[in-house]
């Protein structure tokens, strides 16, 4: 048997209070309703409470200190506890869905194996591979025309990539079943593969349109002619009218981006500048004696300074 | 089954009045009525402990409620374990109940 002084863990000379104090804390720690189950705790109240009893009763501690009894001697018979019955069926009374109701409710049941469940559908359901994201630069050329190019992933295997004819910048192409692996027999994901498109040094794009800064020489502006013109389908001869002046647009109809899905073919816009190139001493000597019938002043429209 | 008067004499340092509060706030369930009230085994063991937590631990009245819920859910679900484990012990074969003591076993606490 224990010392009691030693199971509350005072001192021989602790006071009444002192011990009081100690036994509380140790209640508190190791009382059986409150530890069901656990039966160090158990063994440990019984103790603290026989040491309790013993020296929480000036009489008693008097003749143990005199050695008159011994510790064992104030051994309380053991009561019964309230987890004797709580646990067990008689507990219901006092459970939270009321003392009628024996067996599991659904929500019992879920409470207990929802978990279970949930996590064993979750590993046994298909599951869609994962979509893989990767991006893919282009020409111009090749994203309005179509192409196809060849994508090398990070794990080493190549993707063969059909651009159709009139991909945007910007635009993600879809590769169905080329993402990441199904598992349990499911789908592959699919691979997303972003469009980015290099700007082009003459042409460029308005939706369905191309535009071009078509430049001409002064002859060709002034007095027409049939000139070549670069469209994305490869170059297209045409006539400029006479009298072209800089700045005219000339629509080449059909001319831009081809027809795809459902949108039809854009046109091609080609705005004329006039390039003089180096003149000759002949165009020089020319427009030193050229008096025109009606002088024109191009930057009339502009004020000064703005 | 016992009357509220052999009660209060069985257990020590419980005086009727605190007792007769105890039923009022629904603490204690006995059977019967006010007058006739007829305890079980269960009541008077949950008497004993609620002086227990009151006169030995210091939990006052104001915080009791709070300790007997949370001890009710406690025994709730032990007893819903042993039901379980009742259940295992009458339906499961012997392989899944090892399988099932593995698997148990083997929790670290995470997944």
């Amino acid at each position: 048997m224990e010392d009691p002084y030693k199971a509350l863990g005072v001192a021989r000379d602790a006071s009444q209070d002192d011990i009081r104090r100690a036994y509380r804390d140790l209640a508190k720690q190791h009382h059986p309703d409150l530890n069901p189950g656990n039966v160090k705790a158990e063994e440990r109240f019984k103790t603290v409470s026989a040491a309790n009893e013993l020296l929480s009763d000036p009489e008693k501690r008097g003749k143990f200190d005199r050695g008159e009894i011994d510790a064992a001697g104030q051994e309380r018979a053991p009561q019964s506890s309230y987890r004797d019955y709580a646990e067990g069926d008689a507990g219901r009374r006092y459970g939270r869905s009321g003392p009628k109701s024996g067996g599991w409710s659904a929500e019992d049941l879920g409470d207990m194996f929802g978990s279970i469940f949930n996590t064993d559908h979750r590993a046994k359901a298909p599951v869609r591979g994962r979509d893989e994201h990767y991006s893919l630069t282009t020409d111009f050329l090749d994203a309005v025309n179509g192409a196809t190019k060849r994508l090398t992933l990070p794990d080493g295997r190549t993707l063969d990539v059909k651009i159709p004819s009139g991909t945007a910048d910007g635009q993600v192409l879809r590769l169905r079943g080329q993402g990441g692996g199904g598992g349990n027999g499911s789908p592959d994901g699919d691979a997303l593969i972003e469009i980015h498109v290099i700007a082009h040094r003459y042409f460029s794009r308005d939706g369905q349109d191309i535009r071009l800064d078509l430049p001409v020489t002064l002859s060709e502006a002034v007095l027409g002619g049939p000139i070549e013109v670069p469209t994305p389908g490869g170059p297209v001869r045409m006539r400029i009218p006479p009298h072209s002046d800089g700045g005219t647009e000339l629509r080449l109809r059909g001319r831009g981006v081809p027809a795809h899905g459902d949108r039809a073919a854009g046109n091609l816009y080609a705005t004329l500048r006039v390039a003089l190139g180096k003149p000759d001493a002949a165009l020089e000597e020319f427009l030193r004696n050229w008096r025109q019938e009606r002088p024109a002043d191009p930057r009339r429209a502009m004020e000064a300074g703005r | 089954m016992i009357s509220i008067e052999v009660l209060v004499t069985q257990i020590s340092g419980l005086q009727r009045q605190d007792l007769e509060r105890w039923i009022s706030n629904q603490w204690v369930r006995p059977d019967g009525r006010a007058g006739a009230y007829a305890f079980r085994e269960i009541d008077v063991a949950r008497v004993r402990l609620i002086r227990e937590l009151r006169d030995e631990m210091q939990v006052n009245e104001e915080a009791l409620p709070i300790v007997l819920s949370l001890l009710d859910q406690l025994y709730d679900q032990r007893r819903r374990m042993r039901e379980l484990g009742d259940a295992l012990r009458r339906a499961a074969p012997d392989e899944v109940r090892r399988t099932l003591a593995r698997h148990l076993a083997d929790q670290t606490g995470i997944e």
